[in-house]
């Protein structure tokens, strides 16, 4: 038998809970949220003192390593660029120095003139310092003539402790500060196992995500710069920093050396410029009540 | 004798205690809501007063320092910077905020303070 049907006590539950959810409501929007989000600068000093400078000459690198890249042509011009946008130093146009050959010269003991820099209309300066003699050359050391790893750069460091010649070199060019250094861009190849995510679905159509060791073999480049900062007025290092990126692809890839380079320059350019002009970096944080 | 009065006076000290706390809190949140809204119209140096002021009237306020340090950060003054978020994470050393900031803050800092490699 079907008889009247029961009055159920939904009704006022279903309005006390929404009395309860309004209140929970208004007490949130009362109380507001505990945390904001807010986008910052934090400026960088530099790491330099470049106040004594009025101008930047970045001279050219000893580079080595693979031929698809000419590693101190490039180098010399993003740096340059870099500093004409980033820096409030002026930079010099110069001819790029091959500071290979000037290391070689030196090494031979030469007292002839070596293959410096050519100053916007003027004469090459010399690698002596042109008053008799008495440069610290890098005689007696075997240079090798091709740059391939560390241990063929090595020899070629001497060249930046030649306080007589980087002294010559900031004469020519009115005081500045000097940059310079090393850059050894080389192929890179590896094989072996790897982990990747690899995504599969289920007999359910479930999506999951599970980390898989797939052997791969992998190529790609390494770039180890030093950059070394020389007072022009003395000749003397006032500061140096190495530095080592590498990339790699799938063997499959076939990725040009010279965006290699400069995916793998990107990285390093903030660093670089850090060392001498003051830098703004961008972030967020959170700030709590 | 003296018993009852010494725990009559000491209780009704307590009570006293408990409201007086309660408003230097009540007063530290509004510094530090202050210092919120302040920076967020770009406003760093009166938010770091306020945040200052904030720790000043409750030196317990995990919040009031993270803000500081963010403050601080913002400022280029890193010492204090990192100074403050590490009281902030010694009041709150569960805060995952305070330590997610404290990270990217420790990234910058050693970035700036890394030499040769």
């Amino acid at each position: 038998m079907i008889g009247p049907l029961r009055k159920t006590s939904s009704g006022p539950r279903r309005v006390a809970l929404a009395g309860i959810t309004a209140m929970l409501a208004a007490l949130v929007a009362a109380c507001g949220t505990d945390y904001f989000e807010i986008p910052i600068e934090t400026p960088i000093q530099p790491k330099l003192d470049v106040s004594p400078f009025q101008r930047v000459l970045v001279i050219g690198f000893v580079a080595g390593g693979t031929d698809d890249v000419d590693a101190n042509q490039e180098t010399v011009r993003l740096l340059r660029s870099q500093l004409r946008t980033k820096s409030s130093l002026k930079v010099i146009d110069a001819d790029i120095i091959p500071l290979i050959d000037v290391a070689r010269d030196q090494s031979q003991g030469s007292s002839e003139e070596s293959n410096g820099p050519r100053s916007e209309g003027g004469a090459p300066p010399r690698a002596s310092n042109g008053n008799g003699g008495g440069d610290r050359t890098i005689q007696g050391l075997s240079l090798p003539a091709n740059i391939k790893d560390e241990k063929d750069l090595e020899p070629y460091e001497r060249l930046f402790a030649n306080t007589a010649y980087w002294k010559r070199i900031g004469e020519e060019f009115q005081n500045p500060l000097i940059v310079t250094g090393t850059v050894l861009f080389t192929n890179r190849s590896t094989s072996g196992f790897v982990q990747r995510d690899q995504e599969t679905f289920d007999s359910l159509g479930r999506r999951r995500v599970m980390p898989m060791r797939t052997y791969m073999e992998r190529k790609g480049f390494i770039l180890r710069p030093k950059f070394v900062f020389i007072d022009g007025r003395t000749g003397a290092t006032m500061y140096s920093e190495s530095y080592r990126e590498e990339i790699l692809y799938n063997a499959q890839q076939n990725t040009p050396a010279l965006s290699s380079y400069f995916e793998l320059m990107d990285r390093l350019v903030p660093n670089f410029l850090s060392a001498l002009s003051s830098q703004k970096i961008r972030g967020t944080r959170v700030l709590l009540k | 004798m003296n018993t009852p009065v010494i725990a009559l006076v000491a209780s009704a000290a307590v009570l006293a205690a408990i409201p007086a706390s309660a408003d230097a809190k009540k007063d530290a949140k509004s510094q530090v809501e202050f210092g919120i809204s302040v920076a967020q119209r770009g406003l760093w140096r009166e938010a770091i007063y306020r945040w200052e002021k904030a720790t000043q009237i409750d030196p317990t306020y995990a919040a009031a320092y993270n803000d500081l340090a963010i403050g601080y950060e913002h400022e280029g003054q890193l010492d204090k910077a990192r100074k403050a978020y590490e009281k902030a994470l010694e009041l709150d050393p569960n805060n995952s905020q305070v330590r997610q900031n404290y990270e990217l803050f420790k990234e910058i800092n050693d970035r700036t303070a890394q030499k040769d490699k």
